[in-house]
């Protein structure tokens, strides 16, 4: 706090209260609202947040206490013996000893040494209950040796074990003995139905989904988990669309929008298809599996759906699913090339036909972009394989395998938009501004 | 799909119509809302407003607060009465006005107030129930002082600064009352509207606009009023298009010599 440095540099003294306040030099930043606590100095303290805890954790006034004056303390090797321990067994330790009197008790660790209380049954319990096809006598009684040495390590036994079992069949096993046992001595039922055995009894097959299901995600690699986020955005994006649509009332079509999600792949969660009869939709089969088509539609479809809006909002929607495919760069340069061509961004006379005249110059610009991006990109390979260059190219999956055939080129290559291209030790050109673009091969390169 | 049918509109102000049906294929809608509105699929009735603020500066008579006089309104582009399709406009002022929530039940929907500041200015329009039930939300900021490449111009008592928004309120499929009310009125526009669509030339609309008369053509400010044409907008638009589109031919012609010279390899 200020208030100190400032005392300390002035000579005054500081407030009677503290004990040894630790200065340095360099001051650091704290609450003025916060009397920084004593005993634990102040950088310390920052480290917390400079703000106290709600619980004192630890009692500052303990922290600095020095041992009474009066006590006389010496350290003895000593003998001891634990209860925790079944034998007999004297060993030595050293002790503190304050005014020659010893310290009594137990010692301290022996509590630490809990164990598991394993249920022991008769043979005549085992003929009544316990019958199982798939476990012999001797392997229940083998396998309830091994819980009580093992603490009921239920991997360890698994690896111990004669017969090779699983982990979950040994569960299921012992739980379930367990139970029934429970069950056959229990005075009345309702006493045991408590029991948390009997409560959420060990089931099997869930053990084994949900083990399976953790493996899965673990073993997901990343690019699985880039799919799924995106699937999963996408979903999430439509099923809002769709709840603003309904929440005027109309149901929406959503048979666009599935086919186009189908495309991209993959299961969508969670979204249902509510074909409605009255469907305002153009039912296009022949869409494109892009999912710019769905989205114009949709937006359509929910703009209807408000009743009432104003031109420049309904405008503003369309761009919006225009723009809904395509990265944030590329809309920086459908922007660019409007202001180039001396169009404003948002009409200053938003008519219906200036509107749509406006929605269809940023289609055909987007449609440009595009075309731009496939020439370069074409170019760039045509090059490459002018040269002879079999660089590796990587697993982007739209790529083709180039290892016979460098001239072939084949019309159908989807080109789409932000298509990244990497190339092992391929230099790059001068940075194209777009970095997404593929970089252009040098002669260099060979 | 009938083909004749009795039509029941359920506006206050008309009378029960008989329609002939469209001889285009147009369907009327029938799904039944909950009073049993029809709508009209593919018409589109829109009317276009202008949204703005017109003001004055006092000059000697301006004070600390009150430095110009402004007016902020909702006025049919072409100065057409506007109560035809809207009930109530609300202007949203800045706080520190007194009651600053303003209502303007009955065309012209303007305001007008004494100030010192500019700010955003949020109105919310209410639509006839036979309309839409739903508000619409838009907002202007008002201007006070002009603003000038050169750098301000001195200000004059008698010449204001107006700043307007041109816009559109649209209809999407709009419910069949509405549409034979308004549909011979000048404030409204019709888009996709059936051929065979017929209705009793008076009708209801004239006698529904003559009992008021609420447009702002002779509006003591309409000579500030600022005219939009979508002429010169719609010019730029095309010159754009077309000349995107002739470098998107000249693309598709190189993406097709690209494609065809390794082949000729």
């Amino acid at each position: 706090m200020g208030g100190t440095d400032a005392k300390d540099i002035l000579g005054l003294p500081k407030t009677p209260l503290s004990l040894s306040l630790t200065q340095e030099k360099k001051s650091r930043p704290q609450k003025e609202s916060h009397r920084k606590p004593d005993g634990i100095s102040r950088e310390v303290y920052a480290l917390t947040g400079g703000v106290a805890p709600l619980m004192p954790s630890i009692d500052v006034t303990q922290l600095k206490r020095r041992p009474p004056a009066d006590e006389k303390v010496a350290w003895q090797w000593l003998p001891f013996t634990s209860s925790a321990r079944k034998d007999a067994l004297q060993l030595y330790h050293w002790v503190r000893v304050v005014n020659n009197v010893p310290p009594t008790g137990d010692y301290s660790f022996a509590k630490y040494n809990k164990s598991v209380v394993i249920l022991k049954y008769t043979d005549e319990e085992y003929e009544n209950h316990l019958t199982d096809p798939v476990w012999t006598k001797e392997e229940t009684d083998q396998l309830f040796e091994f819980c009580q040495n093992f603490d009921l390590r239920f991997v360890v036994i698994a690896d111990r074990f004669p017969v090779s079992r699983t982990v979950e069949e040994l569960k299921d096993r012992y739980y379930s003995v367990n139970r029934a046992l429970l069950r056959a001595r229990a005075q009345s039922p309702a006493d045991v139905a408590n029991h948390p055995l009997m409560k959420e009894p060990y089931d099997i097959t869930r053990d084994r989904e949900r083990k399976r299901a953790l493996s899965m995600v673990l073993s997901q690699s990343r690019h699985q988990e880039k799919k799924d986020a995106e699937i999963l955005a996408e979903a999430k994006r439509i099923t809002e669309m769709r709840l603003a649509a309904r929440r005027a009332e109309e149901p929406v079509v959503s048979a666009n929008e599935n086919a186009g999600l189908d495309k991209a792949d993959g299961v969508v969660p969670g979204s249902s298809v509510s074909p409605s009869s009255n469907s305002q939709l153009p039912a296009t089969a022949v869409a494109p599996s892009t999912l710019t088509m769905a989205d114009y539609a949709s937006t359509l479809a929910s703009l209807r759906m408000l009743h009432v809006y104003l031109r420049t909002y309904g405008l503003e929607q369309m761009v919006q699913a225009a723009s809904s495919a395509v990265g944030l760069r590329t809309i920086k340069r459908v922007e660019q090339t409007l202001q180039d061509l001396g169009v404003n961004l948002k009409p200053k006379v938003p008519t219906k036909t200036v509107c749509d005249e406006h929605l269809e110059l940023r289609k055909e610009i987007l449609t440009l972009l595009n075309l731009q991006k496939q020439l370069q990109y074409k170019e760039s390979e045509g090059s490459s394989h002018r040269e002879g260059s079999f660089a590796a190219m990587p697993d982007t999956p739209k790529d083709r395998v180039f290892a016979s055939d460098p001239f072939s080129f084949g019309a159908e290559r989807p080109i789409k938009k932000e298509q990244k291209r990497k190339g092992p030790g391929r230099q790059a050109d001068t940075p194209s501004p777009a970095h997404k673009r593929p970089r252009k091969m040098k002669a260099s390169d060979l | 799909m009938e083909s004749d049918m009795e039509v029941m509109s359920e506006t206050d102000a008309s009378p029960p119509q008989k329609l002939r049906m469209f001889g285009m294929g147009r369907t009327i809608d029938d799904r039944e809302d909950e009073s049993g509105r029809r709508r009209i699929k593919d018409v589109e009735v829109y009317l276009p407003i202008v949204c703005g603020s017109v003001a004055f500066f006092l000059g000697k008579r301006a004070t600390e607060y009150r430095t110009h006089k402004w007016t902020v309104y909702v006025r049919g582009a072409t100065n057409e009465d506007l109560g035809v399709v809207i009930k109530r406009v609300i202007f949203h002022l800045h706080p520190s006005f007194k009651n600053p929530t303003r209502v303007v039940d009955s065309p012209p929907f303007a305001l007008s107030e004494c100030g010192w500041g500019e700010f955003k200015i949020d109105i919310t329009v209410f639509l006839h129930t036979d309309v839409c039930e739903k508000k619409l939300e838009l907002s202007h900021v008002l201007k006070l002082n002009p603003e000038n490449e050169y750098g301000s111009v001195p200000k004059s008592i008698k010449i204001p600064v107006v700043a307007e928004s041109y816009n559109e309120i649209v209809f999407p499929d709009p419910f069949e009352s509405f549409l034979t009310r308004v549909y011979n009125h000048p404030a409204v526009h019709i888009s996709n509207l059936p051929d065979g669509f017929n209705l009793p030339p008076t009708g209801v609309a004239d006698t529904y606009h003559q009992l008021r008369n609420g447009d702002t053509k002779d509006h003591p400010l309409s000579q500030w009023f600022l005219t939009f044409s979508e002429a010169d907008e719609l010019f730029t638009l095309t010159a754009a298009r077309q000349k995107v589109q002739a470098d998107i031919a000249k693309l598709k012609r190189q993406l097709i010599m690209v494609d065809g010279q390794p082949e000729g390899l």
